[in-house]
């Protein structure tokens, strides 16, 4: 990950500290699963089965789909900030290629993309 | 409520012998917002409330301050950061990296909150919504306002946020980029607008005049004089 090389300040513990073991790093390719379990659930519906970029690993958070029914939500689930082309996420988006959309998924809702996926589109600002 | 041993509020009613349809003297009649019997919400509230002032965990003081704070402070807080922010390069750079982090230095805790921030730039500009519920930095910007809520908003600025941003007065060129930021789990985020010219020299606190909440959303831009 390419947080090793930046500075670390020592003041403060940082909110972001990426779980152990994740099993993404920023600059993945990643597939969001296109399922529809009944429940609970931080995955939007739009975004399901869409390929995007991780953005950062935000850390380990108990899990909502257990927390919302009265549970630990332990063990904690990796959470990474996505990045997906908007062209991509809604077919007749109107607006440029290089608009974009990102959000939280958590990381047993992602799949790495597979090498004959297409790439994504979209600028990185 | 559906059992009738627990409508109090009822009782009450009862008590006072009427509905409350009519003005009791000679003021102009108040536009009340509880009108009607409470909610289920507002009565398991109530009763949560006195089961944990039983308790001893606790106090009435303690939840009247929390409300006052939520509307006299937590709503400055994002003008305050974000201000300093546009005239402390390094603090802005902290802001960036641990929102919560740089928020502590000014004395201002987010409690549970995952605070981050995205700075507009010339080339790109940030705005925020939750499609699944209206998660909201609430210790940073307050309560969150009811088109922030609504179902328009939520459901349209993720598939035409250029409209939506014009309906807000906020036109953007074609090579501008519009990144919309779903806090849709534990995240929350505020927007780092452009500083507008014409405000150098500024102090942080005529800054943080012009850093209204709907340009922390990212669904305006700060302007001077308006």
């Amino acid at each position: 990950m390419a947080a090793s090389a930046k500075p670390e300040r020592q003041s403060f513990t940082s909110s972001y500290t990426p779980a152990p073991g994740h099993r993404y790093d920023v600059g993945d390719r990643v597939v969001v699963k296109r399922a529809f379990p009944p429940g609970h659930r931080r995955t939007p519906y739009y975004i399901r089965g869409k390929q995007g970029v991780i953005e950062r690993i935000c850390g380990a958070f108990p899990n909502p789909e257990e927390l919302a029914y009265g549970f630990s939500g332990k063990p904690e689930k990796t959470l990474y900030r996505v990045r997906f082309p908007q062209q991509d996420v809604w077919p007749r988006y109107a607006g440029p290629a290089h608009d974009i959309i990102e959000m939280e998924i958590f990381e047993h809702w992602l799949e790495p993309a597979s090498a004959e996926s297409p790439p994504v589109k979209g600028q990185t600002p | 409520m559906s059992n009738p041993n627990f409508d109090y509020y009822a009782r009450a009613k009862q008590e006072h012998g009427h509905d409350h349809n009519h003005d009791h003297d000679d003021h102009a009649p108040v536009n009340e917002h509880d009108n009607g019997p409470p909610s289920d919400y507002e009565i398991m509230s109530r009763a949560m409330q006195e089961l944990l002032e039983e308790k001893g965990l606790i106090t009435a003081e303690q939840v009247r301050r929390r409300m006052e704070l939520f509307d006299e402070e937590f709503p400055y807080r994002g003008s305050r950061v974000i201000a300093r922010a546009w005239t402390d390069p390094a603090f802005k750079a902290r802001l960036l990296a641990d929102g919560r982090a740089a928020c502590a230095e000014m004395d201002i805790v987010l409690e549970s909150e995952r605070l981050i921030a995205v700075e507009n730039t010339p080339d790109v500009h940030n705005v925020i919504v939750c499609t699944l519920c209206s998660c909201y930095p609430r210790a940073l910007l307050g309560m969150p306002p009811t088109w922030y809520k609504s179902r328009n908003y939520r459901s349209r600025v993720v598939f035409e946020p250029r409209t939506v941003l014009h309906e807000f007065g906020t036109v953007l060129p074609d090579h501008v980029t519009v990144r919309v930021h779903d806090s849709n789990a534990d995240m929350r985020y505020v927007v780092i607008p452009m500083r507008p010219e014409g405000t150098e020299g500024w102090s942080e606190e005529q800054l943080a005049e012009i850093l209204t909440r709907d340009a922390l959303v990212g669904v305006t831009v700060p302007r001077i004089g308006r």
